[in-house]
């Protein structure tokens, strides 16, 4: 079946297409333009080159095991997702989370927004040319994910933030680690504002292109920097705040005309939104005086002294649980049953923490939310990210979908790219950040 | 001032043909039926209510349940700053609704998207075409009676 | 595509062996890739070509966005049943000698992806010379990667007689 576009088309122009593979880097997008010499009559945009099918996929498989798929949606900012989906999970569980373990969660979503933006820009400036600051984006990311990986373990897709509040806590370093990394940062973003701010060529290819109306951004569905880029200001953290944002002091910046360079600038101002956040809540993390355990006795000797002695408790947990104690548990998970792993120490040492390890692995037991459906957003870092979950009372869900802001941003490129040249596709299409984990899920 | 519940006032205004449906808390949700689509839905956009913005739209196979399908729609305000969820059933045999392309944009590609994976067809559409199988993809895979691993290669594989 | 051969040749194939290494080392120490990144592993790909793991080190640095130009072909990313045919056209195009490397579970044998939508590993579709695993993979493990093929290309027998040989 031929395509709109193809049905459609004029005999004397030309149909180019830029195919799925893509040198801008955004992934697998195809876009058909039909042209007039350089200018774009008409054009359609085929998506679908990356679907994987996360929505069937989640329905064969269990509410814990699933969150490793919700990391690899918007791939650039992994917690931000996991957040996502553990807060929709503990709206229709109804379960409280300790107040450390929602400071952290803030300070990991913050975290990976910037390296979101900063990845956005960066892939957005290379391809108008300006490589150099491709570059310094991309040394400040790896400052970034090193605190994330001394944290979650992981550079990328972390699965840290689960349902009842987060995998582990912080390690001892971290204060200083991070404030590497955000002073890293903020000299990166000084030295690239310095860079493509006022910078003509920039401008030139940025400003009054890909411009949208408010009207028509509102029509298309669009959140976050993009629709802030055209003056509305709507931003959930602010609109409905979730896990303390409302104790932490942020603005949330807004463009004018809703051109690329407002997007661009609408993205380097959250940064710096992001790095007051980040501080604020370093500092008022609540603190915790209990420490790691130094000298424990390790799981299998304790088990074969039992057969003499009681059960010692103070076990030596590996090395990669570090953090996850039964001490740190008050701190950092719930205490509501049956919603987090239980932990190591109950496991090693009796035989009913043993049974409830394995009835939360196990399929058919686990955690089963009760009968019911729950939409929950969180502000990602292209917009509203929205879980929507229809659950049947048993452990897998029976429909999770996704709300993916970048389909909507992306749904209207046609629009935005009409009428313009072909040079001009690139910056509109760099600042939309499309990600192909999410728009095609 | 408190603001009167979005139900109550679709209550009034559509008598005996919004029922309402509370699943889980905070979530404002009213199940209409499908003849009754476009009409409560354009109450909906316009002043007072003011639902400017369509936030997704999707669908929920219930199979073996009858009636199988039910059609989500997520609207938002952002003046007011409100959810609704509306729901819409639809038969095995009559899978067809009416398509909100005439009121907001980003309904195009949404109900691309629920055609292409559940096979539900949306009167009044442009362009009805699959978004993200392709051309000789045969089935919906999101319907429960397709199996995940039924693959149909494009090319000859090799092994 | 050659396999490893590593035998002692009869003498007076001296200066044909020589002349093997030497394009082995040239054609080596001067890749020039064609990136196909589709997903995640695309994040880790371009942490390994900038300044903190350069690849640009081990001469693998050019990107070349076109397949004409390059002759090392980087799948990034999960391979699906729709971009199947275009991965197929990318590496046809390819001239000789060509390389391709796997980056990343999914191109290696799909990944957590067992469903209707993914290529299940892309050498159901194309010949791969080195595997990387990973989910993604650590930028050093793309290195060492990277150094195993350079190995491979060393040892593998060149072609440069102008008759060329249809495997």
């Amino acid at each position: 079946m031929a395509t709109r576009l193809e049905q459609q088309a004029r005999p004397d122009t030309m149909l180019i297409n830029m195919g799925p593979s893509h040198p801008a880097m955004h992934g697998t997008i195809r876009i058909m333009l039909e042209l007039d010499g350089e200018r774009i009559l008409n054009s359609e945009v085929e998506v679908g080159y990356l679907h994987r099918a996360f929505e069937k996929t989640c329905e064969n498989k269990t509410y814990f095991n699933l969150l490793i798929y919700t990391d690899r949606l918007n791939y650039v900012s992994p917690l931000i997702n996991n957040l996502g989906y553990a807060m929709t999970m503990e709206k229709l569980l109804g379960v409280e989370i300790p107040e450390r373990a929602q400071y952290i969660r803030i300070i990991m979503s913050e975290l990976s927004r910037i390296s979101d933006h900063l990845t956005c820009l960066a892939a957005m400036a290379m391809e108008t040319g300006a490589f150099t600051a491709f570059l310094y984006k991309m040394k400040a990311r790896e400052f970034l994910w090193d605190v994330i990986e001394q944290t979650t373990g992981a550079r990328m897709t972390t699965s840290y933030i689960r349902i009842g509040g987060v995998r582990a806590d912080l390690h001892p370093g971290f204060d200083a680690a991070l404030k590497k990394g955000l002073e890293e940062t903020r000299a990166v973003l000084k030295d690239v504002h310095g860079l493509l701010d006022k910078n003509k060529i920039f401008l030139n290819r940025t400003r009054d292109v890909g411009v949208i109306s408010k009207e028509d951004a509102i029509a298309y569905g669009w959140t976050g920097p993009a629709l802030r880029s055209t003056g509305v200001s709507y931003d959930v953290r602010k609109a409905f705040p979730y896990s303390s944002y409302d104790r932490l002091e942020f603005e949330v910046p807004l463009g004018e005309r809703g051109d690329n360079y407002d997007r661009y600038m609408v993205r380097m101002k959250e940064m710096d939104q992001s790095l007051r956040i980040i501080e604020q809540a370093a500092v008022r993390l609540p603190k915790t005086a209990r420490a790691f355990i130094v000298d424990g006795v390790e799981p299998a000797a304790s088990i074969r002294a039992s057969r003499r002695v009681r059960v010692r408790e103070d076990i030596q947990l590996s090395p990669n649980l570090e953090g996850s104690e039964k001490k740190r548990y008050p701190d950092i998970l719930t205490s509501s049953p049956g919603c987090a792993v239980p932990p190591k120490e109950d496991t090693y040492t009796s035989i009913e923490g043993l049974i409830r390890h394995f009835k939360f692995f196990m399929k058919g037991h686990g955690i089963r939310p009760p009968k019911g459906e729950v939409y929950f957003s969180v502000e990602g870092g292209n917009g509203e990210l929205g879980y929507y979950i229809v659950s049947d009372g048993t452990d897998r869900p029976w429909r999770l979908h996704l709300r993916a802001p970048c389909f909507h941003i992306v749904s209207a490129l046609e629009q935005l790219i009409k009428g313009r040249y072909v040079a001009d596709i690139i910056p509109t299409f760099g600042s939309m950040n499309m990600i192909g984990g999410e728009l095609d899920r | 001032m408190e603001e009167e519940n979005t139900l109550a006032v679709l209550g009034r205004r559509f008598p005996g043909r919004v029922r309402e449906v509370l699943v889980s808390p905070g979530d404002e949700v009213a199940e209409i039926n499908r003849q009754d689509l476009l009409e409560v839905v354009d109450f909906l956009k316009s002043a007072p209510q003011d639902f400017s913005m369509l936030l997704d739209l999707t669908c929920v196979d219930y199979a073996p349940g009858k009636p199988r399908f039910e059609m989500v729609y997520h609207f938002f305000s952002l003046s007011r700053l409100r959810r609704l969820r509306l729901k819409v059933r639809l038969d095995e045999a009559e899978t067809r609704v009416a398509s909100l392309t005439s009121l907001w944009k980003n309904a195009d590609w949404l109900e691309r998207e629920v055609f292409d994976l559940f096979g539900v067809v949306f009167d009044g559409h442009p362009y009805l075409r699959r978004l993200f199988m392709y051309d000789g993809f045969e089935g919906h895979p999101l319907r429960k009676d397709y199996p995940l691993r039924r693959r149909q290669p494009r090319i000859r594989m090799r092994d | 595509m050659a396999e490893i051969k590593k035998k002692h040749p009869p003498a007076g194939q001296f200066i044909t062996t020589q002349f093997n290494s030497l394009l082995g080392w040239a054609r080596k120490y001067s890749l020039f890739h064609y990136p196909f990144v589709t997903a995640c592993c695309g994040m880790e790909y371009m942490s390994a070509a900038c300044a903190h793991f350069d690849i640009d080190r081990f001469g693998a640095g050019w990107t070349r966005f076109s397949p004409r130009q390059s002759d090392m072909l980087l799948v990034v990313g999960t391979v699906t049943q729709k971009l199947a045919p275009a991965l197929r056209t990318v590496y046809d195009q390819m001239t000789e000698p060509k390389w391709v490397i796997a980056f990343g579970t999914c191109t290696v044998s799909g990944g957590i992806y067992d469903n209707y939508a993914v290529v299940q590993g892309i050498d159901q579709i194309i010949p791969v010379d080195i595997y990387i695993p990973g989910c993604p993979p650590r930028p050093e493990m793309v290195l060492d990667g990277l150094l195993k093929l350079q190995d491979k290309i060393q040892h593998q027998e060149q072609d440069w007689r102008w008759k060329k040989k249809i495997p």
